[in-house]
């Protein structure tokens, strides 16, 4: 395959950025997304040119650090797949694409396709967990948790905390993820002591690192590589209001 | 006790959108009672005129609704454009290529068709309520005797049919509510997810039942000045 490839350069986060073109041959369809960009960085050094930097780590789809906005679309245009699971094979000989780093006020790119998503672990530090000593592990059947609740728990519990829902977002709005968080300790009996607390306190941290707030367009949930349903919104929002007036 | 919590609620980004969102019901109710009561021009002059002049004689209902249309549209408007602009300032750094997944268009322009309806409605008060755009449709009286007497009552069917008379007033009303129809058939749905409802029980109702109202919201303010553009209300 031959590929015209439009990628973000930025040296720094103080640096101004811009699109730089890229010719790229004899890419596998086999190929995943980023072997295909270790393909493009193995010659930009051969060049002796800097490489792109872009954020990876297991390649399985599972950590969450893979990023990437490819042709406009959060992880590319695959449903439920992370840019490290894409593969070439999905886009046609001779195409163009356009592959730029996470876009938010809060998420600032720190290196070409690199960005600074602390702002979630900020999110998380302000109330996403549960503030007592577990100790060993019970007896499963110690604590009865219904099929229902435990089963929408894992699925919010999905959530490998990417960012693609602020990326894809119009609003670059971080609902999403702070409502999955919620959503797998609300539903589980372990999570209802601080409740009411967490979901107060991590919408307010939410709100300083300047996300925008979500206007139901549903975006997130079509790029969400572990397909959270904007339903953990819904119920973020029940919480926040139980927390802020009821 | 105090206001601390209701200036954080207010200021918090799920305290606008429900802000947002309980006005907009209210504003929602406002417009089917209205389409309810509009909709009396089809069972002829006297029942429209009828409905007219029992509200007339209503002044504490007619006020009471009106101060509290006033505040919700004060609150939805001033809520909406604010996180419209938190939401600007959210992405300062446009992305070069953009795209689509399944948003839908309405959507993405709750803002633009929020204002244009709002600028109708300035109109439309003007027309219809103040009577400052056609001031000799708007005196227009109708005798009726009524226990051996003669009296006289606005001719609020008669205002109507002149209004909508001409062409250029008809078509802005029908561009209008097509545009209403288009704001609501995202923000009905969306008011309810906003709210915390979406029981997957009923989920798929909201959201293709705020399009369906939407859609006969629409139709129905539509074919009034459409009618009377046909001749079927004369």
């Amino acid at each position: 395959m031959r590929l015209t490839l439009h990628v973000w350069r930025q040296a720094n986060s103080a640096a101004r950025g811009g699109m730089v073109t890229y010719q790229l041959d004899d890419v596998s369809p086999d190929e995943s997304f980023l072997e295909m960009l270790d393909k493009l960085n193995e010659q930009l050094i051969e060049r002796g040119e800097e490489p792109v930097a872009f954020d990876h780590d297991c390649r399985e789809g599972i950590c969450g650090s893979c990023s990437l906005m490819i042709d406009g679309i959060a992880h590319g245009p695959d449903a439920a797949t992370t840019t490290c699971q894409l593969h070439m094979r999905r886009f046609r000989d001779g195409a163009e694409i356009y592959i730029e780093p996470w876009r938010a006020k809060a998420f600032p790119v720190l290196r070409d396709l690199i960005t600074d998503r602390s702002a979630f672990d900020r999110v998380i530090q302000a109330g996403g967990y549960v503030s007592v000593n577990t100790g060993s592990a019970p007896d499963a059947n110690a604590v009865p948790v219904p099929k229902a609740d435990a089963d929408a728990a894992m699925d919010a519990a999905a959530c490998i905390g990417c960012g693609a829902c602020v990326a894809t977002c119009k609003n670059a709005s971080a609902m999403l993820f702070v409502g999955a968080k919620l959503a797998h300790l609300a539903r589980l009996p372990q999570g209802q002591a601080e409740r009411r607390m967490r979901a107060k306190r991590m919408v307010e941290q939410m709100d300083a690192e300047g996300f925008g707030a979500c206007t139901n367009q549903l975006e997130c949930e079509a790029v969400c590589p572990k397909e959270i349903r904007v339903s953990v919104i819904a119920a973020m929002n029940r919480d926040f209001l139980r927390s802020s007036v009821f | 006790m105090g206001t601390r919590w209701l200036a954080n609620f207010l200021g918090s980004s799920i305290g606008s959108k429900v802000t947002v969102a309980v006005s907009g019901l209210v504003l929602f109710g406002f417009v089917l009672g209205h389409l309810a009561g509009n909709l009396l021009v089809f069972r002829g002059k006297g029942a429209l005129n009828d409905y007219a002049e029992f509200l007339a004689h209503q002044p504490g209902l007619v006020w009471t609704v009106r101060a509290v249309l006033l505040v919700a549209l004060l609150a939805h408007v001033s809520m909406a454009i604010r996180l419209q602009l938190r939401n600007r300032a959210a992405r300062p750094q446009p992305y070069a290529r953009n795209a689509t997944v399944q948003a839908s268009l309405a959507s993405r322009q709750m803002l633009l068709s929020g204002l244009l309806v709002l600028a109708y409605i300035v109109y439309h008060l003007l027309h219809f309520t103040v009577g400052a755009t056609d001031h000799a449709a708007f005196e227009q009286v109708e005798q009726v005797v009524r226990n051996g007497a003669t009296v006289q009552r606005h001719d609020v069917y008669r205002m109507v049919v002149t209004g909508f008379g001409h062409v250029p007033v008809a078509a802005a009303y029908v561009v209008a509510n097509a545009l209403l129809a288009w704001h609501l058939s995202h923000g009905v749905s969306s008011l309810f997810q906003t709210l915390g409802i979406d029981d997957p029980r009923y989920l798929s109702w909201i959201r293709r039942g705020g399009i369906g109202l939407a859609a006969v919201i629409g139709a129905g303010f539509i074919s009034i000045p459409l009618c009377v553009q046909l001749g079927l209300i004369a």
